[in-house]
C-alpha cells in the first residue's frame, strides 16, 4: 500500500512540469507521476485546490544542538522545520562547541537521523570560527558536512578568505560568508539612519555588508572558488553580485524571508524581535531584493531560523541576541511574492530545487525512482500565527498575532506523511 | 487641551500643546521652591520611586526633591547592571517594585528603549529619566522653562546644540522639544559625532563652530564623555577643546542677548573654560533650580491624571 496524492496541482522546479497529476509513493520513493492513476489499495489524499511541491530546502538556520538546548534541539527545530513544509535543513556552525571539526559535526549528522526531516551540517570555515585558522575540511566532509561557514562571524582576514575559497576547488563544497565588515558594524544593533539616530540606537551602515560582498566577490574572482553570500540585505550587494554574476559562475547568494517582508520601521517601539543580523533594511533595499529574486541575482530564499529565549530577548533592545524564528512563517512570507510579479512556481523553485543546487545535492524535485519529498500547501487559507501555535523550542519572531496567507496541509518526508495540519 | 498620559518616554511624542502644558504648570511650582515652607500636599500619600539602572546624583537629587516637595513618598533604588545579569530583567525588577504598590517609577537607563519597554509593563506612571542615546524629557522640558522664562518666547529663537550629537539623549529631546515650539535648531560638533539623517529632524548641520556661536540665541553645550577619545570619535581632547571648547575669545563672539547653557556636569577645560563658565550671560544655575519645577509639573501631571 502506498500513498496517492490525488488532483493536486503539482509545480516541479526541475523540470518546470506544472499541472493537475497524481502522485504515486511507495517504499520511501516517488513510483509514478500521471494522470488517474487507480487509487486501489492506497492512503489517498485528495489535493483538489492545492499546491504539489518538492518539500523545502533551507539552507540557512541555526538549530543550537549542541549547547543551547534551551533555545532548540535539532529534534524540536525540524519539528518546527516540517510544520513549515521543509524536508531538507541545512544547519549552520555556530553551536557550542562549534561544527569545526569531525566529532561535532558527526553529532548533528547523526542527530539529524533521528529527527523528523534530513538535517545536514555546515562546518567552520575556521577553527572556532575565529577566522584565523582554517578547519580541517575533508574530516568534516566525511561526517556529513555540506557547506562551510563562520555565520555570524565574517572572516576578516582576507588571506585566510583566500585560502578557504581556494580549497573549495578540491573538496566542491560552497564557502557561505556572512559578508559584514565587523569593524564597521561594531556595536551596532540595527540600520544605520534616521531611525537609529531617532531610537539613539548604534548603527550599522549598509557599507559594512557592501564592501565585503565586493571583497568577497573579487576573490571569488581571484580564486576561481566557490563562494555563496549569505543573506543580503542592501540594494548596492544586489548590485554588486548582479554586476558580477555576468561573468562569474561561481558565485550564488540568499536573502532571508524577513528581509523581504519588514523593513528598520519593525524596530521602532525597541521590538526585541525586529533585531536581527544582518538588520532589516529600508523599503527602497527590501524593493531591491525582490527585483533581485525576479531577475535571476538572488538563487534562493532562506529562513535564518534563528531562536533564542524570552529572558535573552527581553534584557533590552541593546542586549538582546540577533535573531528570529523562521520556519513556520516562511511558506506565507515566500507567497506575498506573488504581489509583486513573481510567479508561484519562481518562488517554488528559489525554495527547493534553487537552494538544493548550492549544495549540490540531490534534493528539491519530485521525480519518479526519486526519494519522496514532497509538500501540499494550500496558497490561500488565512490562519492567524498565535503563540500556541509555534512549534520551535523559542518563540522569538516578529510575525506574532499576523494574520498569514498560505498554509501547509501535509509534509512527506522519505515517503512518510512527517507532519499534517488536520493532527 | 488636558493632559492624558501616564507617562512621560520623551518628547517625540508630545504634541506642542502638551509640552506647554507642562511649562504651565512648572511656572506655577515654581514659587514653591521659594517659600520658607518648600512644600504643598498635591501628591500627599503617592508613592515614587527612583530606578536608576545607571549611576546619576544630579539628576536623581532633583527628581527626589520634586517628590519631595509635592508631598509624595520617595523611594530610591540603585539597580547595578549587575543585577541584570543574576537573571532579573528590568520588566521583573520594576513589577516587583510595583507590587508593593507605588503610583511612579523614575526610570534612568543605560539601554535605549528600556523605560518605553517597562511603560508597556507597569499600570504605575513611568517618567524617562534618560534612556541609553534616547531621550531625556524632563532636562529638554527644563531648558525649554528656563529660554521661555529668559527670553518670553521660543518661537523664533534660533538655538545651536554643540558636541557630541550622536550619543546625546539631551540633544534629541531637544531637537524634538525646541523644533516644536517653533525655534530654528542648529546642531555642530565634528563629523563622526553628528549622527546620520539627523537632518530629517528639521535640523541644520555645521561644523563650524564659530559660525553657529556667532548666529545664535542659545549656545547650548553638551558634555563631552572622555571615553569618545578611545573609542576613535576624536583624535585628542586637546584637539576638541581647541576646535569646539568656548574660551574667552569665543565667549566675547557671541551675540548681545544671547545666552551659554549646559545640561551639566560641565567638563571644564573641554566644553568650556573656567572662566567663561562663571560668566553672566550663563544660565547653567538656572537650568538646575528650573529643574524642580519642570519635575515637580511632570510628577504632578503623569501621576495626578488619575485624582
Amino acid at each position: 500500500m502506498g500513498i496517492l496524492i490525488k488532483n493536486g496541482y503539482l509545480i516541479e522546479p526541475k523540470t518546470g512540469k506544472e499541472g493537475n497529476f497524481d502522485i504515486l509513493i511507495e517504499d520511501c520513493i516517488v513510483k509514478k507521476i500521471g494522470k488517474n492513476i487507480p487509487s486501489k489499495g492506497h492512503k489517498v489524499i485528495d489535493c483538489k485546490n492545492k499546491i504539489v511541491s518538492p518539500g523545502f530546502v533551507d539552507l540557512h538556520c541555526h538549530l543550537r544542538e549542541p549547547g543551547r538546548e534551551d533555545e532548540e534541539t535539532i529534534y524540536t527545530g525540524s519539528l518546527s522545520a516540517v510544520s513549515g513544509g521543509f524536508t531538507t535543513i541545512s544547519c549552520m556552525p555556530n553551536t557550542e562547541p562549534p561544527l569545526d571539526n569531525k566529532v561535532t559535526v558527526r553529532f548533528v549528522y547523526e542527530k539529524g537521523q533521528k529527527s523528523l526531516c534530513e538535517v545536514l551540517p555546515i562546518g567552520a570555515i575556521t577553527k572556532n570560527r575565529e577566522g584565523k585558522e582554517l578547519a580541517p575540511y575533508f574530516e568534516m566532509i566525511e561526517e556529513g558536512a555540506v557547506a562551510f561557514s563562520d555565520d555570524g562571524n565574517c572572516i576578516m582576514d582576507s588571506n585566510i578568505m583566500r585560502r578557504a575559497l581556494e580549497y573549495t576547488l578540491l573538496h566542491k563544497k560552497p564557502i557561505i560568508s556572512h559578508s559584514e565588515d565587523q569593524n564597521l558594524s561594531k556595536n551596532g544593533v540595527m540600520n544605520e539612519g534616521f531611525i537609529s539616530t531617532k531610537l539613539g540606537l548604534p548603527g550599522i551602515p549598509k557599507e559594512a555588508e557592501e564592501i565585503m560582498v565586493e571583497r568577497d566577490i573579487k576573490l571569488a574572482k581571484l580564486t576561481g572558488g566557490r563562494l555563496h553570500l549569505a543573506h543580503l540585505t542592501t540594494e548596492g550587494s544586489v548590485e554588486a553580485v548582479r554586476r558580477n554574476k555576468k561573468y562569474l559562475k561561481n558565485i550564488t547568494c540568499e536573502v532571508t524571508a524577513h528581509h523581504l517582508t519588514l523593513t528598520e520601521d519593525a524596530v521602532v517601539g525597541y521590538n526585541p524581535n525586529a533585531k536581527v543580523s544582518p538588520p532589516l533594511r529600508t523599503e527602497r533595499d527590501r524593493l531591491s531584493l525582490i527585483e533581485g529574486l525576479k531577475d535571476g541575482t538572488i538563487d534562493c530564499i532562506v529562513t535564518d531560523h534563528a531562536p533564542h529565549t524570552f529572558e535573552e530577548k527581553e534584557s533590552g533592545f541593546e542586549n538582546a541576541p540577533f535573531g528570529i524564528i523562521g520556519f513556520e512563517t516562511f511558506l506565507p512570507l515566500c507567497l506575498k511574492l506573488v504581489d509583486y510579479g513573481i510567479k508561484l512556481k519562481e518562488i517554488i523553485y528559489k525554495i527547493t530545487y534553487g537552494p538544493a543546487r548550492i549544495l549540490n545535492i540531490e534534493r528539491g524535485f519530485i521525480e519518479e525512482g526519486k526519494q519522496a519529498n514532497i509538500v501540499i500547501f494550500d496558497p490561500d487559507i488565512e490562519w492567524i500565527y498565535t503563540k500556541d501555535k509555534i512549534k520551535s523550542k523559542s518563540k522569538n519572531t516578529p510575525f506574532l498575532n499576523w494574520k498569514l496567507k498560505g498554509k501547509v496541509l501535509y509534509t512527506i518526508y522519505k515517503g512518510n506523511i512527517i507532519y499534517s495540519d488536520l493532527e | 487641551m488636558e493632559w492624558k498620559r501616564k507617562d512621560l518616554i520623551g518628547l517625540e511624542d508630545l504634541k506642542k500643546e502638551e509640552i506647554e502644558i507642562i511649562l504651565d504648570v512648572a511656572n506655577s511650582f515654581k514659587d514653591v521652591s521659594k517659600r520658607s515652607v518648600k512644600k504643598v500636599p498635591a501628591l500627599r500619600g503617592k508613592t515614587v520611586v527612583n530606578l536608576f539602572f545607571e549611576p546619576s546624583t544630579r539628576t536623581r537629587t532633583s527628581f527626589e526633591l520634586a517628590a519631595k516637595r509635592l508631598s509624595a513618598d520617595v523611594l530610591s533604588f540603585d539597580v547595578s547592571s549587575s543585577s541584570v545579569a543574576k537573571g532579573e530583567t528590568m520588566v521583573d525588577t520594576a513589577k516587583n517594585i510595583e507590587a508593593m504598590k507605588v503610583d511612579c517609577f523614575i526610570i534612568r537607563h543605560f539601554v535605549s528603549g528600556a523605560p518605553l519597554i517597562i511603560s508597556q509593563n507597569v499600570s504605575a506612571s513611568v517618567i524617562n529619566a534618560g534612556d541609553g542615546c534616547h531621550e531625556h524629557p524632563t532636562q529638554a522640558l527644563l531648558d525649554l522653562f528656563t529660554v521661555r522664562e529668559r527670553f518670553g518666547k521660543i518661537k523664533g529663537l534660533r538655538i545651536s546644540i554643540i558636541g557630541d550629537i550622536l550619543h546625546s539623549r539631551v540633544a534629541r529631546s531637544n531637537i524634538w522639544g525646541f523644533k516644536k515650539l517653533g525655534a530654528e535648531v542648529i546642531v555642530c560638533g565634528p563629523p563622526p559625532l553628528i549622527p546620520k539623517e539627523i537632518e530629517k529632524t528639521g535640523v541644520k548641520i555645521t561644523f563650524d563652530i564659530d559660525f553657529a556661536i556667532e548666529n545664535s540665541d542659545i549656545i547650548y553645550l553638551l558634555r563631552l564623555q572622555r571615553e569618545r577619545q578611545k573609542e576613535n570619535f576624536l583624535p585628542s581632547l586637546k584637539e576638541y577643546s581647541f576646535l569646539y571648547g568656548i574660551d574667552r575669545e569665543r565667549y566675547e563672539k557671541i551675540k548681545e542677548k544671547a545666552f551659554i547653557m549646559h545640561p551639566g556636569p560641565m567638563n571644564r577645560g573641554i566644553e568650556i573654560k573656567s572662566e567663561v563658565a562663571e560668566e553672566e550671560r550663563t544660565l547653567i544655575l538656572e537650568q538646575v533650580t528650573n529643574g524642580i519645577a519642570i519635575r515637580m509639573a511632570v510628577l504632578y501631571l503623569t501621576i495626578g491624571r488619575k485624582i
